[in-house]
């Protein structure tokens, strides 16, 4: 599939005005991206930016990339995007929740350049898409493993904003669980803060100090793997394979694969064939990778391998009914699956969970 | 180790990295040099710690440069605002933004190592004190040091003769010059002194708190500093209350969460910063005892009359 489309990108190349029903098509193309952490998080943002290395490496001369990093959400993000739609960006890649309206509102004053916004919904104007990634299909297996493995029978959660994605990703991890062991504990600890090493390691002590044995995060640092390690815990990994900070400690990771994304997206504004759209793909695409299953015990690999196969095919989704909202009502009916429209704006917890969300 | 002490001792880490910064600053203010760079030395002193510890194979050495390479980029602010009489904002400003760019450039080749953390030392004999003999008498160097910079800082400032002529020069530069005070001299000193401590908070980041280098990773703590300095009024005991107090309701407000108290969490997080602001507001209510500690000629250049 690479192949063809690199051919073809190629080929269009080649042929230039020539063809007329490549017209649109570029001989190069600018791509830019604009990221919420330092591309050296070790986390979000370096995956994004090994996303933009692998479109560079494969399109060689014809792409030319620029980033800046640790751009904080807000106005400050309305700059920095108009900054790179005037630089002559071709297309704009915003890779944090938080930049949404911003994205949208630049969009409307550049109509020739194209936008994507990861994480979000809103496209609002012809020329923005959105994309993102199902990784709560990677915390249920991640669920299920802690409740196997864990002696005290309580998992600690290091989360971020409560925006839908995170709370996918906690419910989708609890469900885990309670199909292994109904009666298994989640805490949650809200950092308010995608990256900030110190504090997400002072949230992890916490967690641990208060009798979870195992920790999960949606924070971009490598900071609670270190913790879980130096106090003989286990922990998930986050966004890239974390194993080389906890060697003994790391049980798995969800990897964000954005590399095929990137080069597609990339290679489409080059043929002149970019449309809107909103991608939401997820193990089966390659976009949700599992790091190796490590510091378990085999019966517990088994499983996990199983589930993340189940889920990769399509046989399985981690919200299927029977599914109760954290007050007893009924959510989704025995064997009703729950809609990606609908998990795009979750904003409740499934049963079980001790915490109040956030609103 | 009970669940109290690791508590305790999670606030004295978290802790630690402010305490030491802000009590480097205060020196500086206190002669008269407002320097808005702190946190740029912290994240230097964090790559640079970070760095020598992994190429040496010592933490210890780590440290060493960490508190080296903050004084040293100390310096470069020290030579633009008190030899080429630069604006101190605007130069502190810049050595903040100069330090964060450089620490990225200077540490890509250090992501995603595992690094060496310092060990912690114990001393004999006290250490053994049932309770807080754990949690005082076996930590790291770096803990150590915090404190007796601030026991020694205490000192120097109201006990020494050296501490009363940096005050001076703080309150009065011209004056303090007219007696034939060194008053260049001695800001570079406490410019150095100021950078020293910031970078030694910097490689408790990178060595004790988090033994891992990443960009950033000081994430506004210098800040936190400066304005730790402010509000204790420039009493080096009131830093220390402060830093503490920042630090265990951080910490306590994170337990608060884990317990499920059902406080909305966005107020917890703001808390640490409200908590210690009120109380170092109350605790410096006097007026005229603020404005007896408050360095008169704070972020006023120098130039010496000839």
């Amino acid at each position: 599939m690479k192949k063809t489309l690199l051919a073809l990108a190629a080929a269009t190349a080649l042929a230039g005005l020539s063809a007329p029903a490549t017209a649109e098509a570029m001989d190069k193309v600018k791509a830019c991206f604009v990221y919420v952490g330092p591309v050296g998080d070790f986390g979000w943002s370096y995956q994004h930016d090994q996303g933009r290395l692998y479109a560079e490496e494969k399109l060689g001369d014809k792409l030319e990339t620029a980033y800046l990093e640790s751009v904080p959400e807000g106005s400050d993000a309305e700059r920095a995007i108009e900054r790179f739609a005037r630089s002559g960006c071709n297309i704009i890649f915003t890779t944090s929740f938080g930049y949404m309206d911003p994205t949208n509102k630049i969009a409307k004053d550049f109509p020739d350049v194209k936008f994507e916004h990861a994480t979000g919904y809103k496209r609002e104007h012809a020329n923005v898409a959105t994309y993102d990634s199902k990784f709560f299909q990677g915390r249920y297996v991640l669920g299920q493993i802690a409740a196997k493995t864990s002696e005290s029978g309580t998992a600690g959660y290091i989360a971020s904003f409560p925006i839908p994605e995170v709370v996918q990703g906690i419910n989708s991890f609890m469900l885990g669980a309670q199909s292994v062991n109904p009666d298994f504990k989640l805490k949650v600890v809200w950092v308010n803060t995608w990256f900030d090493p110190g504090k997400e390691a002072d949230a992890a002590k916490a967690l641990l100090d208060q009798g979870a044995d195992i920790l999960t995060q949606h924070t971009d640092s490598t900071a609670p793997m270190q913790v879980a390690a130096e106090r003989g815990a286990k922990a998930f990994g986050q966004a890239s394979d974390m194993i080389a900070f906890g060697p003994e400690t790391q049980l798995t990771s969800i990897i964000d694969d954005w590399a095929p994304y990137y080069l597609e997206r990339i290679s489409a504004v080059l043929e002149g064939t970019w449309e809107q759209s909103a991608t939401w793909a997820g193990m089966a695409e390659g976009h949700v990778v599992m790091a190796p299953y490590t510091n378990m015990p085999d019966d517990v690999k088994a499983m996990a391998e199983e589930t993340a196969a189940k889920i990769k095919s399509g046989e399985f989704h981690p919200f299927t009914g029977p599914i109760m909202k954290q007050d007893g009502s009924e959510w989704l009916a025995e064997g009703q699956v729950a809609e990606d429209g609908e998990l795009a704006g979750l904003n409740f917890y499934v049963k079980g969970i001790d915490d109040q969300l956030p609103q | 180790m009970d669940m109290t002490q690791a508590i305790i001792l999670t606030i004295m880490t978290a802790a630690t990295p402010l305490l030491l910064a802000a009590i480097g600053e205060l020196v500086v203010e206190r002669s008269g040099v407002l320097n808005l760079g702190v946190e740029g030395m912290m994240i230097m002193g964090a790559v640079a710690a970070f760095a020598i510890a992994q190429i040496t194979g010592s933490a210890g050495l780590g440290a060493i440069g960490g508190l080296i390479a903050g004084m040293l980029f100390s310096l470069l602010f020290g030579f633009l605002t008190l030899t080429l009489v630069a604006n101190q904002v605007a130069t502190g400003l810049a050595l903040t933004i100069l330090g964060l760019g450089l620490s990225g450039m200077i540490g890509e080749a250090f992501i995603g190592l595992p690094g060496l953390k310092l060990a912690a030392i114990e001393i004999p004999v006290l250490a053994d004190i049932p309770f807080i003999g754990r949690l005082l008498f076996n930590q790291d160097p770096i803990f150590y040091m915090s404190i007796i910079a601030v026991i020694g800082v205490n000192w120097f400032l109201f006990k020494s003769r050296a501490g009363l002529r940096l005050r001076a020069i703080g309150d009065s530069h011209s004056s303090a010059h007219a007696l034939g005070v060194k008053v260049v001299r001695t800001r570079y000193l406490a410019v150095m002194f100021g950078g020293a401590c910031a970078g030694l908070a910097g490689a408790h980041l990178s060595i004790v708190y988090t033994p891992q280098w990443v960009e950033n990773m000081t994430a506004g703590r210098g800040w936190i500093a400066l304005a730790l300095v402010v509000f204790a009024s420039w009493r080096p005991t009131r830093v220390l209350a402060g830093a503490y107090l920042f630090g265990a309701v951080s910490i306590g407000q994170l337990h608060a969460q884990a317990l499920g108290v059902g406080i909305p969490s966005q107020f917890l997080s703001a808390l640490p910063y409200l908590a210690t602001i009120a109380v170092l507001v109350i605790i410096s209510l006097n007026r005229r005892m603020t404005l007896i500690n408050t360095p008169a000629s704070l972020g006023k250049s120098f130039v010496p009359e000839r």
